[in-house]
């Protein structure tokens, strides 16, 4: 994370975002999620930014950020993973899949590879009980998925 | 103004509506045991989160207890603050609170001063029942504030110093449940972020959480090597509130006694801050009569107002908040440095000695002096002019250690010629103090003529923004004072606007000045204690034979065998500096 820096070209959105929200304090979890959105994720200098223009600390920003699981500090990686961890979905093993998952990639939920390439989260059902366990890389849905299938479709990628 | 009428433990209690519970008991001498909450009156200080549960008391017709210091009392309250119900709850939460704090209150840098240490004794707490995770942080080390945040209890004070109070924003809470902790963002250290090391974070902390970084050590080293010729240097507020940490009245003042220790310490040479404080006056002075004369005489350059510059917690506040003002403020040095850079120069050359044999050790009432002395500005040679800053609280710590019994103390003088000084030195203590002592050597230099009375009541008090207009002979000069950084940003903000119209303006980082400043005796919210520091400080002033800062005959003789007069090259080599832009500027790739 400690070499990434805003992109010149999309500050300017970023503090349209924050003048949409008229700079506005009060607005920060709003102007935060339209950043999330923007980047992808909130680094550093994001809430920088978002502190300058909403004229906060970064100390509040940064609080805001670590106090909702929504955002987050962290890159998505090219292909984010998500594994289902529903009652349909866990009690048929998502959890053994997910475990599968964290080995062969070499990350916790919440990280990316260190080549970017994948980021694990969890989520709570895709409405796809039937295809339990389910995981979802980008838009393409995997489903009956066992510990021992996890290779394969990384190799896919 | 709507009243309410309620009983507080079989009382009845009046009061206005709006009124906590916790408020109502004090007026009935009903003191309810409170651990987070905090209110410092006239600062612009209240913190109650509610979070600590410790001020539960039973209010009947409710189901729950509760919390004293958020519950507005109600028309026909009746309420009981001490029933066996309430005890057991606030033992409890006190076990609760116990159960992720470190039990290492015998090596804890607190001890003694720990507000739950004596709530834990106060309420009889002799077992946890609760066993569970403890939790890790990782420690901060910066060179003026220790954060062990192991030592949380999460009252917040700290943050409502950082962020309300001084406005300078480092501090938040940030995660959430368990790993909750108060960080700088990005949980940054302290040196990495924008911490002016003011150290007002710590003057509230209730817990060992936020300390100072203690040099007592250093200090010991140095006076047992033989090698070494040890002096010491005292900040004006220190003698009024020294005496504190010895169970001495607050106000009481200390000098003669502070000047005796220090020898029975084995200094070889017991100074005074408040010499260079005279020193300061000069150069400053100097420097306000030069703008002034410029901008008299039609000069559209010249910087007005000139801003003091002798506190180093403000300075850090100008370099990271507002650097494009670094310009403005006077390149006086603080009296610690100017202290430091004479010491190590002129007296040297009297003592025939390289600079380097000297150790001169200050003590300050301050945290952010422990870290203007690492400025590299403020070294020749990787030798720093001052070596080590200790706090009025470690000074009380090393004559604990020596054993000394320091209220039997027979009075002292300080040593010539670094110890002498005047009244306008003194008041360098208190807000409004430096700008008085400015005045009444500017008013003479300026006119020409001797002041009939040299107290300025008007530039006086413990407003957090006081203004005053002073005549000097005819010319009206404004005077702005501003203590506690909030405050302070008011001011710049106007200068910044084009909006303010004084002349001259002192800036001191901490609520009351150097009195309250962060390394001062524990107050535990009795702003009472900061009033009375202050009365004690004019009382000083009043004493003293001398009372202008260019009357002092060793600051005269000083200009005369060394420095030549105020701003020349020399007292520009050794006794001003520059600020730098420290603003955290946001990474863009281009």
């Amino acid at each position: 994370m400690a070499n990434i820096k805003i992109p010149e070209s999309k500050i300017e959105e970023l503090r349209g975002i924050c003048k949409k929200f008229n700079n506005d304090s009060g607005e920060l979890i709003n102007v935060l999620h339209s950043a999330q959105v923007l980047f992808g994720y909130l680094p550093a200098e994001v809430q920088e930014l978002i502190a300058e223009e909403l004229n906060v600390s970064v100390a509040h920003v940064y609080g805001v950020v670590t106090f909702y699981s929504f955002f987050s500090m962290l890159p998505k990686g090219r292909h984010p993973i998500s594994i289902c961890m529903g009652t349909a979905c866990y009690v048929r093993g998502a959890e053994k899949v997910l475990e599968e998952f964290k080995r062969l990639l070499k990350v916790k939920v919440g990280e990316t590879t260190d080549d970017g390439k994948f980021s694990l989260s969890c989520l709570r059902c895709v409405g796809a009980c039937g295809l339990a366990p389910v995981v979802t890389i980008g838009e393409r849905v995997y489903g009956r998925v066992a510990a021992e299938d996890v290779k394969k479709i990384l190799g896919e990628y | 103004m709507e009243i309410v009428k309620l009983i507080i433990d079989d009382k009845p209690v009046v009061v206005e509506k709006g009124t906590t519970i916790l408020d109502a008991a004090k007026t009935i001498g009903v003191k309810v045991p409170s651990l987070c909450y905090m209110k410092l009156e006239d600062m612009n200080f209240e913190n109650k989160p509610g979070g600590c549960r410790i001020c539960v008391v039973e209010v009947e017709g409710r189901r729950n207890l509760a919390p004293a210091c958020k519950t507005e009392c109600d028309e026909g309250m009746v309420v009981k603050t001490h029933t066996v119900r309430v005890v057991n709850a606030r033992r409890t939460v006190m076990e609760l609170i116990l159960s992720d704090h470190p039990a290492e209150c015998l090596t804890c840098a607190k001890s003694g001063e720990c507000e739950l240490q004596t709530m834990a004794q106060n309420l009889g707490i002799r077992e946890i029942h609760f066993k569970g995770e403890q939790s890790k942080y990782k420690g901060d080390k910066s060179p003026a504030i220790i954060r062990e945040m192991d030592k949380c209890i999460m009252c917040r004070r700290c943050e409502t110093a950082c962020n309300d109070v001084q406005t300078v924003g480092v501090l938040s809470a940030i995660n959430r449940g368990f790993n909750a902790v108060v960080a700088p963002a990005f949980e940054m250290d302290l040196d990495h972020s924008t911490c002016t090391y003011c150290g007002q974070c710590v003057a509230v902390c209730p817990t060992g959480a936020l300390t100072e970084r203690d040099y007592t050590w250093k200090v010991i080293e140095a006076l047992v090597d033989p090698e070494k010729i040890v002096i010491v240097q005292t900040a004006p507020a220190v003698r009024a509130a020294l005496g504190e940490s010895f169970g001495m009245e607050p106000g009481t003042l200390v000098t003669g006694k502070m000047a005796a220790a220090l020898r029975k310490l084995g200094f070889d040479y017991v100074f005074d801050t408040d010499f260079a404080a005279d020193l300061t006056i000069m150069e400053e002075g100097a420097e306000i009569l030069d703008r002034l004369g410029r901008f008299l005489n039609g000069d559209k350059e010249v910087k007005l107002p000139i801003l003091t510059s002798c506190c180093p917690g403000w300075v850090n506040f100008l370099e990271h908040h507002f650097p494009e003002m670094k310009d403005i403020p006077s390149t006086a040095k603080s009296p610690q440095q100017m202290f430091g850079a004479i010491a190590k120069s002129y007296f040297a050359e009297q003592l025939q000695v390289p600079r380097e044999k000297l150790m001169v050790v200050s003590v300050m009432p301050c945290l952010a002096k422990k870290y203007e002395c690492t400025r590299p500005e403020f070294s020749v040679n990787g030798d720093p002019d001052v070596n080590v800053s200790i706090s009025t609280r470690e000074l009380a710590q090393l004559i604990r250690n020596a054993n000394l019994d320091f209220k039997s103390l027979p009075d002292e003088e300080f040593d010539n010629p670094l110890g002498a000084s005047t009244g306008a030195s003194v008041i360098f203590g208190t807000t409004g103090g430096v700008i008085e002592a400015a005045v009444r050597t500017a008013y003479e230099l300026f006119t020409q003529k001797q002041l009939e009375k040299v107290d300025f009541e008007e530039l006086r008090g413990m407003d957090g923004i006081r203004q005053a207009t002073v005549d000097f002979n005819g010319l009206p000069i404004n005077i702005g004072i501003a203590h506690g950084l909030g405050n302070a940003r008011k001011l710049l903000e106007d200068i910044k606007a084009g909006k303010s119209t004084f002349h001259a303006i002192e800036i001191m980082a901490c609520p009351g000045g150097c009195i309250g400043g962060g390394g001062q005796p524990y107050h535990h919210g009795d702003v009472e204690i900061l009033r009375k520091r202050q009365r004690a400080i004019y009382q000083e002033d009043a004493g003293k034979p001398i009372r202008k800062s260019h009357e002092n005959p060793y600051i005269k003789k000083l200009y005369e065998e060394y420095l030549g007069k105020p701003l020349s090259d020399k007292s520009h080599e050794l006794l001003h500096t520059h600020y730098f832009d420290k603003k955290k500027k946001v990474e863009i790739n281009h």
